[in-house]
């Protein structure tokens, strides 16, 4: 069973529909049980990243031992970004620091926020996008981005007058700057990947 | 590169669709959750939902009614009209909702727009404006509140500004004097704003022909397009909208 991260913020449901649509079992929850039992867990996110961070609270040290022992772990957009060590949005915040890397505000020099579809190029060993053709569009709504200087990390990008983070893994953590509940068929299809390596264990 | 986004206008009124002309003359659509759904099948990038009645009652069925949607939509999705609180907006964006779309309730308190921004985030804070065109002075629009039906003396540029300086992240900017008229977009107005802010602006009111659509990209250099009265009464599918802009070189998610 997946696992939802419940934590006060906006949106969460959208994820657990998604899911649900493409006929796997999820749970909207924040209870150190059903983390410890989840065969994946997904870190959802609407909101402002100190906003997040506080909701997180305690549970964000049960989600972090769970994916430093090998369970499937997947942000989406803010939970995207808490895997970071910091963000400077409206002031400085401490993230997971699942990987190497801080979230920054976009330059101004192009529109924020980037908001819409744009085209995600990925590296080919990218698990994720298992079964994808090369350059898909997916749905992003975000100010900040993460600035990823982890080695480790796979990282898949999207032109936006640079090349930004689009989506992230690092071993069986899994991030992406889009929201795949929201990016139509290509976006279920993600999280259908995401389901699988969930399932099979990584 | 980001593509132009194409959005399909949801009017929600006892829970049916509806269109008029200048914001009267309301003509039935169909259900709001089958043509959401229908129209994230056919490719549409987004959807809006305006509760346009906006009164305590229909507040609850607007929850009810963002639930069924989100239950069966896998685009993102703004919701307005009536949103006053804070509260209104985390009860919407629980409910499933991707960005909340505000005007009345911004003019008459600002501070709504950075108090939202900070806790949900500015790429979810949609400031609404329903702009209409001075008779006296020309190029120059004043912003409309309640569903467009108490005039005030605000500038809409300098509006447009001021939200985005306390934390409006995109703006949905709807020319009364063009909506319903399927004439085109008030591209003047477009390009005034567009000039004038650094957030994303949907233009709205008039679309009638594909030319339309693109006009308001290219010379009113809005970065998405939407519509009600072309796609509702099927003058024109997303598809075929989505073609002409492609051939015309205009970037779409087709």
């Amino acid at each position: 069973m997946i696992v939802v991260i419940d934590y006060d913020i906006g949106n969460v449901k959208s994820v657990c529909n998604a899911f649900r649509h493409i006929g796997c079992q999820v749970k909207l929850s924040n209870s150190i049980k059903d983390i410890e039992r989840a065969s994946g867990l997904v870190l959802p996110g609407v909101a402002a990243y100190g906003y997040a961070v506080n909701a997180l609270g305690d549970t964000a040290k049960v989600v972090k031992e769970n994916a430093e022992n090998g369970k499937p772990l997947l942000g989406i957009c803010v939970g995207f970004q808490l895997l970071f060590e910091e963000s400077c949005e409206h002031g400085r915040h401490k993230g997971l620091a699942l990987i190497a890397g801080s979230v920054i505000s976009l330059p101004k020099k192009k529109i924020v926020p980037h908001m819409g579809w744009n085209l995600v190029q990925f590296p080919e060993n990218m698990q994720l996008f298992n079964n994808f053709e090369n350059g898909r569009y997916f749905y992003f709504a975000h100010s900040y981005y993460a600035d990823i200087t982890d080695k480790e990390a796979e990282i898949a990008y999207t032109d936006y007058g640079f090349n930004l983070a689009a989506a992230v893994q690092k071993k069986n953590i899994f991030g992406t700057q889009f929201h795949p509940e929201k990016s139509g068929k290509q976006g279920l299809k993600v999280l259908g990947n995401f389901a699988r390596i969930a399932e099979r264990g990584f | 590169m980001l593509a132009k986004r194409i959005i399909p206008c949801l009017d929600v009124k006892d829970n049916r669709v509806v269109k008029g002309i200048n914001f009267l003359n309301l003509r039935d659509a169909g259900d709001p959750v089958e043509l959401g759904a229908g129209y994230s099948d056919q490719g549409a990038d987004e959807l809006v939902f305006l509760d346009i009645t906006a009164t305590i009652r229909s507040r609850k069925t607007i929850v009810e009614l963002v639930q069924r949607v989100a239950e069966n939509v896998f685009i993102p999705f703004t919701v307005g009209g009536g949103v006053q609180t804070i509260e209104h907006f985390d009860q919407l964006l629980r409910s499933g909702a991707e960005k909340i779309s505000v005007n009345t309730a911004a003019v008459k308190n600002p501070q709504l727009l950075s108090e939202a921004a900070k806790r949900f985030g500015n790429q979810c804070v949609v400031l609404a404006i329903d702009a209409r065109r001075s008779i006296k002075i020309n190029n120059k629009w004043n912003v409309c509140i309640k569903a467009g039906s108490e005039p005030t003396d605000i500038d809409v540029v300098e509006w447009a500004k001021k939200a985005e300086q306390l934390g409006a992240g995109e703006i949905l900017l709807t020319s009364m004097d063009a909506d319903g008229t399927k004439e085109g977009y008030d591209n003047e107005l477009n390009r005034a704003v567009t000039d004038a802010v650094n957030i994303p602006v949907i233009a709205s009111g008039g679309a009638g022909t594909l030319e339309h659509l693109y006009d308001a990209i290219v010379k009113g250099n809005a970065d998405a397009v939407l519509m009600a009265s072309i796609t509702h009464f099927q003058n024109y599918t997303i598809k075929q909208m989505k073609k002409y802009l492609k051939e015309r070189g205009v970037p779409v998610n087709l």
